[in-house]
């Protein structure tokens, strides 16, 4: 790697424990419980979005079922912590590795598959999952987990009665899957995951070893997004099918990334700031009657953004950052 | 059980009939420009909805708002392509993407809209000249509703096999093998863009119309209908008319007998897995081009 590329990372680095410092001090001026819990969920998706990227932003393999990685995540920890008192301090380790084996079993057959093939394809298995648990009895069918509450603990990872600590749990997802991106940027992996995404012929011949690059970047994508899940089910003590498993949540993940900017460092995080905010006040502002309003807006911000900025609201930042190659495919 | 099994398949003939001409829309679009519409089941939602409001204002019978709502779907067809595809057709990055959430974005919005005109809860025709009636057939009882509806997309998938033959089909199919040679000898590929998108949307246009004979319609009934569509035209392979045949009829089958064999709440289950398991031996679908 060049000198410029070197300095690049290590400014990212820099950005990266500067945005770090800030969001850890931003909720002690808040007391407000409202806009506390927003910015937890804010967090969270900024830290699911990113874990869709590594996958579909950097290999550029468009999942729409990362909700199946997710909800799983969230039973596994739930389910271990209910039925065998494992704590989910250790329970979301076994959530993400849950999930990211998962992904593998799925993209075992997904990956044979290409462009809008596999996009339907993870749709597919994210609606298997979803109508599995529902029928499947032992883990509660459509009641879902419901996560007994035993006092604010670290162990645990269970705080009802303020919502700073999980602000900084919240945090550190997105802190190390931050990381994760950032490693995985300089890394050979990352060169290789970008070629497969950029053009496939071209990163075989340079031996490239496509159906290895995949499934290497759904297992990590799968793993973090498991452990989200697990994040999730503990903030909010209790999960079934339709809050974790369906099919528009895989679409929650993705989006933040898309609209904020695939295959880049700060896109998700960007893409969060935005998306979850505004969906989260205008279901509470708009939505409450069931009008609908809500949802035209939401439906309409996504499309003038993925129109007005297709490279995503991150090429807003400024001249730093490096240029995009355009898509070359024909028009 | 012989007769609950034959009733299960004629059933599921019928609604793979639907399944087919709603899948055939999303084809032919996909076919001409690599473009999945993912707003597609809130076409067939909106045409759904336009059915109920005729029925309730004037009581003309479903049957005969097909012209009426082919029309209306057609240009909406049409307006979408102008206003959002051409756009998302045209962006210099992320190309792939920006098509998949733009239509994404519009199916929410569209969902919003009817919840925010129509209201959340299930509204359904309840009077129809076939409604209530059924045919008795060898040992089987099938409501009329229902054989109406197969039949009319049976038709109607026999109109868009007759189109893909004239003039304008040859146009629809020369922009699909190469959409910048056409240019050259004299065929507008935008307005051939904007009509296969009329198409498409009329197609499932007249789906939602039969669709609102026998089934309740509300502000998510797209949702469930488009996984199906999706499976259906990967089945039968991007682009393919006779695919989208092939692969309604049999999703519409295996979902029946699925719910007859094994357990009603199954019944997608045993579709999704048919699908998985002839994609990894048909990677491109049944008939798939590549």
């Amino acid at each position: 790697m060049d000198n410029a590329i070197l300095r690049r990372r290590r400014r990212e680095l820099w950005t990266g424990l500067v945005v770090l410092l800030v969001l850890i001090l931003l909720p002690l001026p808040i007391h407000d419980v409202y806009t506390r819990n927003l910015i937890i969920i804010t967090l969270l998706f900024a830290g699911l979005a990113q874990a869709w990227n590594i996958l579909g932003g950097y290999c550029g393999q468009i999942s729409l079922g990362h909700a199946l990685y997710f909800g799983v995540g969230g039973y596994v920890s739930s389910l271990l912590y209910v039925r065998l008192g494992i704590p989910p301090t250790l329970g979301m380790f076994a959530a993400g590795l849950v999930a990211g084996a998962l992904a593998l079993v799925v993209g075992w057959p997904c990956f044979r598959l290409s462009g809008h093939y596999y996009a339907i394809a993870t749709v597919v298995v994210g609606e298997i999952g979803y109508l599995l648990f529902l029928n499947w009895d032992f883990v509660g069918g459509a009641t879902g987990v419901y996560i007994p509450f035993n006092g604010d603990s670290w162990v645990t990872l269970q705080f009802r009665t303020q919502k700073l600590p999980y602000h900084y749990v919240a945090l550190a997802f997105v802190a190390v899957t931050w990381l994760a991106a950032w490693v995985i940027e300089g890394s050979r992996w990352g060169f290789s995951w970008r070629a497969v995404k950029d053009d496939v012929v071209a990163a075989r011949s340079l031996g490239v070893r496509i159906f290895r690059s995949k499934m290497a970047a759904a297992a990590i994508s799968g793993f973090f997004t498991g452990v989200g899940g697990a994040i999730y089910a503990q903030y909010v003590g209790y999960i079934d099918p339709d809050s974790v498993l369906a099919g528009n949540f895989s679409i929650l993940i993705a989006l933040p990334a898309v609209l904020g900017g695939v295959g880049t460092l700060w896109g998700p995080i960007i893409g969060a700031a935005l998306l979850t905010p505004l969906s989260e006040l205008s279901r509470s502002y708009l939505g409450g009657s069931g009008s609908g309003v809500d949802l035209m807006l939401y439906g309409g911000i996504i499309v003038v953004v993925a129109l007005a900025r297709p490279q995503g609201l991150v090429s807003l930042l400024g001249p730093r950052r490096r240029k995009e190659v355009p898509d070359v495919r024909p028009a | 059980m012989t007769e609950t099994l034959l009733q299960a398949a004629m059933s599921g003939l019928l609604m793979g009939l639907l399944y087919a001409l709603v899948a055939a829309g999303l084809s032919l679009i996909f076919g001409l420009m690599d473009v999945v519409n993912f707003a597609h089941g809130e076409m067939m939602m909106l045409a759904m909805y336009a059915t109920f409001v005729i029925w309730q204002a004037t009581g003309l019978d479903p049957l005969l708002q097909i012209p009426i709502v082919a029309v209306v779907m057609f240009a909406l067809g049409v307006a979408v392509y102008r206003g959002l595809i051409a756009r998302a057709l045209s962006v210099q990055f992320n190309t792939g993407m920006v098509q998949i959430f733009v239509t994404f974005g519009l199916a929410i919005f569209l969902r919003g809209a009817a919840q925010l005109v129509f209201g959340g809860e299930f509204k359904s025709i309840t009077s129809s000249w076939l409604s209530g009636r059924t045919v008795h057939l060898a040992g089987i009882y099938l409501p009329l509703p229902q054989v109406a509806a197969g039949l009319v997309c049976l038709l109607a998938f026999a109109a868009l096999l007759l189109i893909s033959r004239t003039e304008f089909g040859r146009a629809l199919e020369a922009t699909r093998e190469d959409r910048d040679a056409v240019a050259l000898i004299g065929i507008d590929r935008d307005r051939i863009f904007a009509l296969g998108w009329g198409l498409g949307a009329a197609a499932v246009g007249i789906a939602g119309v039969m669709l609102a004979s026998f089934y309740y319609v509300s502000p998510n009934v797209g949702a469930n209908f488009a996984v199906i569509a999706y499976v259906t035209v990967a089945l039968g392979g991007f682009g393919s008319l006779a695919g989208a045949l092939v692969a309604g009829l049999l999703i519409g089958e295996i979902e029946a007998l699925t719910a007859v064999v094994l357990e009603p709440s199954l019944k997608q289950v045993g579709v999704f897995a048919v699908y998985l398991l002839v994609l990894m031996v048909r990677p491109r679908g049944l008939f798939g081009k590549l």
